[in-house]
């Protein structure tokens, strides 16, 4: 060592880690999770002085504290999982469809037309059938105008399909001005149309959410369909090449994206709550992008994403109105969107290392996650013994 | 006179992920005003040393002494700061710049941006090496040697002392590697100290005073090149004594399989990638093709393989016309196609998918119902690690986690498993260590023997002249001449390549590229070109 | 009609600093699709410094012009870049991906802004003095009145819109000009390049991500004080976030291009104004047409759009140096 000074290395240095088995991905999601539950008690002592534990108590209380309650809970995170679901085999093929609300409401305000107009005129079982029809084939009429430029000319399907949800919000305000009799700015639910309830009003639409997981597991996991999504959405060229038609493929499963969510309109306009306005997805398009890419496209995760994100809010919501008392709902939005960013800092860990120069420390699991795969033995496996002679040059 | 040292590497540590070494304990010497060879096989850790010196990677361990000074170099800023200028492989140029804008990108001199006064250094430095440069002409417009020039002259501006080349040669000519080498002499004997990586010994022996061999990312030692010799090199670069004599094997040559007349294919910009080519593979032949990367190879291997349209001319497999059928069909007539781009993954496989879905990539929609049939697809790829040697983990690692030769195995595996009758491959060894390359290549001469035609486009010429039967040559698009590679030398190629020369020229009452017992006759070969005007004209 | 024309330039400042913003994040390769949160935290964060200050008086009318001006540029932009912050951590320093980084942003944007103006601001008077404080920061320049037609129309407007122009043309300037502008767009071209020449490149990822948001910022506050007076600051997470949107479509209609931003965000203005003109159409359409043109736009540059004019070519792609 010549000159102390001049010897400075980097504090931090950030390198690519080896690839991590599931459970060890899992582990870092579930930590990311606790964190994110730790700091925004922390946010929310800072705030309103609030007693964090108080403010879990809070969200449990939101979710489970009555039956309706739960009811709700199951409501929100079934109708949050179908819209994961319709995004995910778009989003799988890499096609970003951020047009989930406006698909949701064209959905709904199809449903409400044909309840509007069709309504005492013809047999109910005539007019669930046309309801049906119509909002799945609104959705997917709003989904695949985006997918058909997309698949003709590459046109940005992000900006495409954002513009086409506040077309959709324009048409529904103009059916308001038409249709509306109170004058509310929203469309007034039409009680007696709404579809059949089987035990409860909830029910249908977790047993959809059901069904639609189960079909879509089978679908992106196991069928020639998912096989072409996921082929597509990795290599254009390389699905070019192997014979299959893009522009089909992109059509055909953004149609499937766009009929989920037409569902899910009918869902909100002919079984929840009846009222059709610019708000009636909830925001549920964009959140749901979260849930798909926390679940990294696969189904039975999107589960869980969907049902901890509404947990999350409805909980909160609860906890600021009743225990806070501030009439504040932002809160909520506001403290999930946080916890998205601490998820999204936690998944750096999944690829990357950090290491600190001196002492060669690692951060984030390298030492666990070695004990985790029983690789402590030091003897470098087959694929890194061929790594070796390959290693240096690429 | 005693050499004074410019720069001086001690014990360098490289890891990569899952305890992959990249360079272990390596040391190294370098003299003002010599030229240093950096010798390795592909995958021996050249670049990766490199890249810790110019700053990319930062040394695990070890030390760094320029000028006899212990120094760190966390950033390629830091390089700069000690005069350290290095070429990289793959050009690090913002395509949409002016030369002079790329060359200027880094400079910070505290006087105002003025980009006049740029072009007139670049002119003055030009000048004064014998490059031939235009500072104002944007990069995506330049030839592969004129983006290198700006490289070169982008590290002088900035007044670099050390400059290291990474495979200068690779892209280039053997007409532009001379001149390359005339301004490097030049630069040394300006005082600048050089070190350029190669892995081609001839140029090692023609350019360089002293020659470093790196093995495996271990450093193996220094000799002069005055004192020594390819063997000795090729001994202390791959270890053991190695019989670099590919094989070969003697057939007997078929009808052509596939005959293609006067076919012309554009490029994405709309500029001509194929002028006019006529030439047939042979059942039991490999047919190479020889050429300067870019020059319309990829679009020759994507128009056979039905990806791209093409502008005219006629592909005929076993005397049926291929143009305007979908891939899907061309991959069920058996002709294969798979094309090794540069980042070694892309055409013909998906990275993130497990080696039993890209078996099944172009067999996936057999069989009925709508679900995939995984289970045999599974054996299939069981079958191929067995038969091959792949080392991986299972039948489910995503290819992207192997090492690049066992990628290519899966690969090339994979497009013979399907029993083709045509192969058309390009660059299948691209980045292959000496022991997966030979792989390949037997997989190939195996499928040679059983009668399958081998279009085999290729980068190094040594390896053609071994191991192909005819070689063609093309030169920007234009068929240069199609040459028995056992009567053919080197230096012959590199003309052609460079169109210096054309046999084509030469032997025009010969009927160039067109097989004496082609599978249609002249008449019918007349039926089917008015065919095709005929298709022209309807999509029109 | 003038008045129009003068609704239409000062919706147009709105969409021109949004896009101004996100050209300036999308020229260092990152595509921030939370423009529009950081609109909405720029509008409220501008109107607390506002408000902040004016409590402080016995007469808010009596506020002074410049502390005024400068208090809410200079808030709205620390909270435009304070979202911008969150974002460029996240997508440059963690590599996080940026589509679904900007969304979440914009989810997070929409919900603090409502948070913070029902928690901090819209509590006390804050709704009758914003339209008091609007009005001295909208006060225009002594003769305009008097210039008639073209008066109205460009004249009429606070200095706070000619400071939008402003930044529109330093912008351009920088990045075509400019050592600086050279460097980034360096960066967004290719930053292994920029990198290999010793270029600091999360240094310009950073600073990019971090100006452009406050830019973003200002547009927001500009919302609020031009075109709505004052009023409407419960409805920013409703209202402003579709002419964010309506921005970043906007940085592709003017190919990138800080300047022709000035002309095609008062075109958007304009298309925006058309259900005020009094045109004899069933005005729920009218309000549409704005974005029907964006989407004729995205397919119109589809179709035609040549090399000249596509996107910096590592958008939407995050740099690790020793990723090869």
């Amino acid at each position: 060592m010549t000159n102390e000074k001049t010897i400075r290395e980097p504090l931090f240095h950030i390198s690519k880690r080896a690839p991590l088995s599931k459970g060890q991905v899992a582990l870092i999601y579930l930590s990311a999770v606790v964190i994110a539950l730790i700091l925004s008690g922390f946010v929310c002592t800072l705030l309103f002085g609030a007693n964090p534990f108080a403010a879990l108590v809070g969200i449990f209380e939101g979710n489970f504290g009555t039956d309706s309650r739960i009811w709700w809970l199951l409501r929100d995170a079934s109708l949050l999982l179908l819209v994961s679901l319709a995004l995910a085999p778009a989003f799988r093929m890499k096609f970003w469809n951020l047009g989930g609300n406006g698909q949701i409401i064209m959905g709904a305000l199809a449903c409400y037309a044909c309840m509007h107009y069709a309504y005492g005129q013809i047999p109910n079982v005539i007019m669930y059938i046309l309801m049906i029809t119509t909002s799945v084939g609104v959705g997917i009429l709003w989904a695949i105008i985006p997918a058909v430029f997309k698949a003709k000319w590459n046109t940005n399907e992000t900006l495409f399909t954002l513009m086409m949800n506040y077309i959709a919000m324009g048409l529904v305000n103009y059916a308001t001005s038409k249709w509306s009799l109170q004058q509310t700015g929203k469309l007034e639910p039409i009680n007696g149309a709404k579809l059949p309830e089987i035990g409860n009003k909830y029910i249908l639409i977790i047993l959809i959410a059901v069904a639609v997981t189960v079909f879509m597991f089978f679908y992106l996991k196991k069928s020639k369909h998912g096989f072409e999504v996921a082929l597509v959405g990795e290599s254009v060229n390389t699905a070019r090449y192997v014979g299959i038609n893009v522009k089909k493929t992109v059509i055909r499963t953004v149609l499937l994206s766009g009929a989920i969510c037409g569902i899910v309109g009918l869902l909100f306009c002919g079984v929840v709550d009846g009222n059709v306005y610019e708000d009636t997805p909830q925001n549920m398009g964009f959140t749901a992008i979260m849930a798909v890419w926390f679940a990294q496209c696969n189904p039975l995760i999107m589960i869980i994403s969907s049902f901890g994100i509404i947990f999350l809010s409805r909980g909160i919501n609860h906890y600021q109105k009743n225990v806070l008392k501030l009439t504040n709902s932002a809160v909520s939005d506001m403290i999930v969107g946080f916890v998205y960013f601490i998820i999204l800092c936690c998944e750096f860990f999944v690829v990357y290392k950090l290491q600190t120069r001196r002492n060669k420390r690692n951060f984030g699991f390298k030492d666990i996650s070695e004990q985790i795969a029983g690789k402590g033995d030091g003897k470098p496996t087959a694929v890194e013994k061929e790594e070796r002679n390959e290693g240096g040059n690429k | 006179m005693k050499k004074q040292i410019a720069l001086e590497l001690k014990n360098i540590c490289k890891y990569f992920p899952g305890k992959v070494i990249a360079n272990k304990n390596v040391n190294l010497t370098l003299y003002k005003g010599e030229i240093l060879s950096l010798l390795g096989e592909n995958g021996s850790g050249k670049t990766t040393l490199m890249n810790m010196i110019s700053g990319i990677y930062f040394p695990d361990e070890g030390k760094i002494f320029i000028d006899g000074e212990e120094v760190v170099i966390r950033s390629p800023k830091d390089a700069f700061k000690y005069k350290i200028g290095m070429i990289h492989q793959h050009f690090k140029l913002v395509d949409i710049f002016s030369a002079a804008e790329n060359i200027v990108l880094g400079v910070n001199d505290g006087s105002r941006y003025n980009i006049k006064k740029v072009n007139s250094r670049v002119r003055e430095i030009a000048e004064r090496y014998g490059f031939d440069i235009d500072p104002k002409k944007k990069i995506y417009n330049m030839s592969v040697s004129e983006k290198q020039t700006v490289e070169i002259i982008k590290v002088l501006y900035r007044g670099a002392d050390i400059l290291i080349l990474d495979e200068p040669t690779a892209v280039l000519t053997p007409q532009e590697i001379e001149k390359l080498f005339v301004i490097l002499r030049k630069m040394k004997a300006d005082g600048k100290s050089i070190i350029i990586i190669t892995h081609k010994l001839n140029e090692v022996m023609e350019i360089s005073d002293r020659v470093s061999i790196l093995r495996k990312g271990e450093y193996i030692g220094t000799v002069e090149t005055a004192e020594t010799n390819p063997k000795e090199l090729t001994e202390m670069m791959v270890g053991k004594k190695t019989d670099l004599k590919i094989e070969r094997v003697k057939t007997d040559f078929d009808r052509p399989l596939l005959e293609i007349r006067d076919l012309v294919i554009n490029k994405d910009d709309g500029s001509l990638a194929i002028d006019n080519a006529s030439f047939y593979i042979r059942g039991g032949e490999i047919l190479g093709v020889a050429g300067i990367a870019g020059c319309g190879q990829k679009e020759l291997c994507e128009a056979i393989a039905g990806l791209r349209p093409i502008k005219s001319g006629l592909i005929m497999h076993k005397g049926e016309n291929l143009i305007g059928l979908p891939p899907k069909v061309i991959i069920e007539k058996g002709v294969s196609m798979s094309f090794i781009p540069e980042d070694r993954l892309g055409m013909g496989l998906a990275p993130s998918f497990s080696i039993t879905d890209n078996m099944m990539l172009k067999t996936y929609s057999e069989g009925r119902g709508p679900f995939v049939d995984r289970k045999s697809a599974r054996a299939r790829a069981n079958a191929l690690i067995e038969k091959l040697d792949i080392v991986t983990p299972s039948s489910e690692t995503p290819v992207r986690r192997l090492s690049g030769g066992n990628v290519q195995k899966v690969l090339v595996g994979r497009e013979i498993e399907s029993a083709p009758n045509v192969i058309i491959t390009a660059y299948p060894v691209r980045g292959l260590d000496i022991n997966s390359s030979y792989v390949i290549y037997d997989i190939l001469n195996e499928q040679k023997k059983k009668g399958t035609g081998i279009l085999f486009i290729g980068e190094d010429l040594d390896v053609m002249l071994a191991l192909c039967d005819k070689i063609i040559v093309i030169c920007h698009g234009k068929i240069m001449g199609i040459v028995h590679a056992e009567k053919t030398t080197k230096e012959e190629l590199g003309l052609m390549m460079t169109g210096s020369l054309d046999l084509t020229e030469e032997k025009k009452d010969k009927n160039y590229g067109i097989a004496k017992d082609s599978n249609l006759t002249e008449e019918e070969w007349k039926a089917e070109e008015e065919k095709q005007a005929e298709k022209e004209n309807e999509d029109d | 009609m003038g008045a129009n024309l003068a609704g239409a330039i000062a919706l147009g400042t709105v969409l021109l600093l949004g896009s101004v913003g996100e050209i300036i994040t999308e020229k260092s390769g990152h595509l921030n699709l939370g423009i529009p949160g950081i609109m909405c935290m720029g509008a409220v964060g501008g109107c607390w410094g506002m408000v902040v200050y004016a409590n402080l008086l016995a007469n808010p009318a009596s506020a002074n012009w410049f502390l005024l001006l400068f208090l809410a540029v200079t808030c709205s932009m620390i909270f435009g870049a304070l979202g911008a912050a969150i974002y460029s951590f996240l997508t440059v320093s963690l590599r996080a991906n940026q589509n679904v980084t900007g969304l979440a942003l914009t989810i997070f944007g929409t919900g603090f802004s409502l948070f913070f103006v029902k928690q901090y601001i819209g509590k006390g008077n804050a709704e009758s003095v914003l339209p008091a404080l609007s009005k001295i920061l909208n006060t225009s320049l002594p003769f305009a009145g008097d210039l008639g037609f073209f008066g109205q129309v460009f004249l009429s407007f606070g200095i706070i819109v000619y400071l939008a122009v402003l930044i529109a043309l330093f912008a351009a300037f920088t990045l075509r000009k400019t050592r600086v502008g050279l460097r980034l767009r360096a960066i967004g071209e290719s930053p292994a390049t920029a990198d290999a020449v010793g270029i600091n490149v999360l240094l310009y990822k950073y600073s990019a991500s971090l100006i452009g948001g406050a830019v973003a910022g200002l547009g927001g506050l500009i919302y609020i004080v031009v075109c709505r007076g004052g009023n409407g600051l419960f409805e920013v997470p409703t209202d402003l976030p579709r002419f964010g949107w309506l921005a970043i479509a906007l940085v592709i209609f003017t190919v990138w291009k800080p300047d022709v931003a000035i002309l095609g965000s008062i075109l958007f203005g304009l298309l925006y104004m058309l259900k005020d003109m009094g045109i004899p159409f069933n005005s729920y359409i009218l309000k549409l047409v704005p974005y029907l043109v964006t989407i004729i736009v995205l397919i119109f540059t589809s179709i035609f759009g040549s090399k000249a004019v596509q996107p910096p070519a590592s958008l939407g792609l995050n740099y690790f140096r020793e990723d090869r």
